[in-house]
């Protein structure tokens, strides 16, 4: 809420929120605080064992496949596609989030939609990629993949995958959920009544909370 | 606080705090920092360019700048007001510790198991042989 603050305001002066924002905006940042926390220890955790680790499998022959086009290897790119759509639906949260601040009920409908519309095809993506890697034989437990040298590699690399990965997709889960009681509410238009659309903020926030995670696997997992 | 009192004042001075073209903007950045990251994995997966723990450092880079802007321009902290950005920015600092102390931990680990568990590190450098399909072993499959 970046709106005209005057100069040499006393925000600890009591009164007012100091932080310039509702109550529950600031509950929401601080249990997005904690959750960082939790998704940073789970990657940091899968970083220590990989750097003790002599060897790890190479995440661009494990993920090469693509639906549709077959055997032909096409390394990274569905995954690029499952970001592709994470952003774009961060986007449209945005526009939900702009539009609700105008008071657009219709607007807000609208935008909350393709969100919801983005967070499920994401996690149609991820079904395809675990049912993909499943029929593989990978699973938590069993890792069909070599060392990147061409050694035995441990379960680790699969463990931490279904792990991390199934955090993930079950945080996008629950954001499709809330996004759909946002949808709900607004079309019975609870927002409208209440003159401001602050949930949908909060919302919001928690939607762009599991893109930037989603960020962070895509390097640990993909990339690195 | 009543949320539900002091909300609406709040809300509706917001108004032109919203900018869709910053927006569309931090878009295109995240959409180009990715397309890059992928071009640089695939030319590295072709031709081995560059070593791989400087690709490494670029990686962590270009994810630490996408953060940036999902985090300042999506989730709109940037134009908060400082009072909230210290107050989310500040214990987010503690990740230097875990993310360096943990790392060196994982390192430190794997020297000591390497030099002291010399069955393990044989072990971890023989190359297993590639397995044939296990299918066509299956007694009774051609």
């Amino acid at each position: 809420m970046a709106q005209a603050v005057p100069a040499g305001q006393k925000w600890w002066s009591g009164g007012k929120s100091p932080f310039h924002v509702e109550y529950g905006k600031l509950m929401m940042w601080f249990f997005l605080m904690s959750d960082a926390f939790t998704f940073g220890a789970l990657l940091i955790s899968y970083g220590t064992i990989r750097m003790s680790s002599n060897s790890w499998p190479n995440p661009n022959e494990v993920f090469k496949t693509f639906p549709i086009v077959g055997e032909m290897p096409v390394p990274l790119a569905f995954v690029s596609l499952m970001t592709f759509i994470l952003i774009m639906s961060s986007v449209t949260m945005v526009m939900a989030v702009g539009a609700g601040q105008n008071n657009d009920r219709k607007a807000v409908l609208k935008w909350l939609f393709f969100t919801i519309l983005g967070g499920l095809a994401f996690l149609s993506c991820q079904a395809w990629e675990w049912t993909h890697l499943h029929m593989e034989g990978a699973w938590w437990g069993r890792n069909p993949f070599m060392n990147i040298d061409g050694t035995q590699s441990s379960t680790n690399f699969t463990n931490y995958f279904f792990t991390i990965t199934g955090f993930h997709g079950f945080h996008v889960f629950s954001g499709v959920i809330v996004n759909i009681i946002m949808f709900i509410m607004t079309w019975k238009g609870t927002f409208e009544r209440k003159g401001h659309y602050l949930m949908i903020e909060k919302a919001g926030l928690y939607w762009h909370f599991v893109d930037l995670v989603w960020v962070f696997v895509f390097t640990c997992f993909y990339l690195l | 606080m009543d949320s539900a009192t002091t909300a609406p004042q709040t809300a509706h001075t917001d108004k032109h705090s919203f900018d869709t073209r910053l927006i569309w903007r931090t878009f295109w950045v995240l959409t180009a920092i990715t397309i890059f990251e992928l071009g640089i994995a695939i030319l590295y997966y072709e031709t081995d360019f560059l070593p791989k723990h400087i690709l490494n450092g670029v990686f962590i880079i270009m994810t630490l700048a996408k953060a940036f802007f999902i985090i300042a321009e999506f989730m709109h902290l940037r134009h908060e007001i400082k009072n909230l950005i210290m107050v989310v920015g500040v214990p987010c600092l503690l990740f230097l510790w875990f993310v360096i102390a943990f790392m060196s931990d994982g390192v430190s680990y794997r020297h000591l198991r390497n030099r002291y568990d010399r069955y393990q590190y044989e072990q971890s450098k023989t190359p297993v042989k590639k397995t044939e399909n296990h299918e066509a072993k299956k007694p009774g499959v051609e």
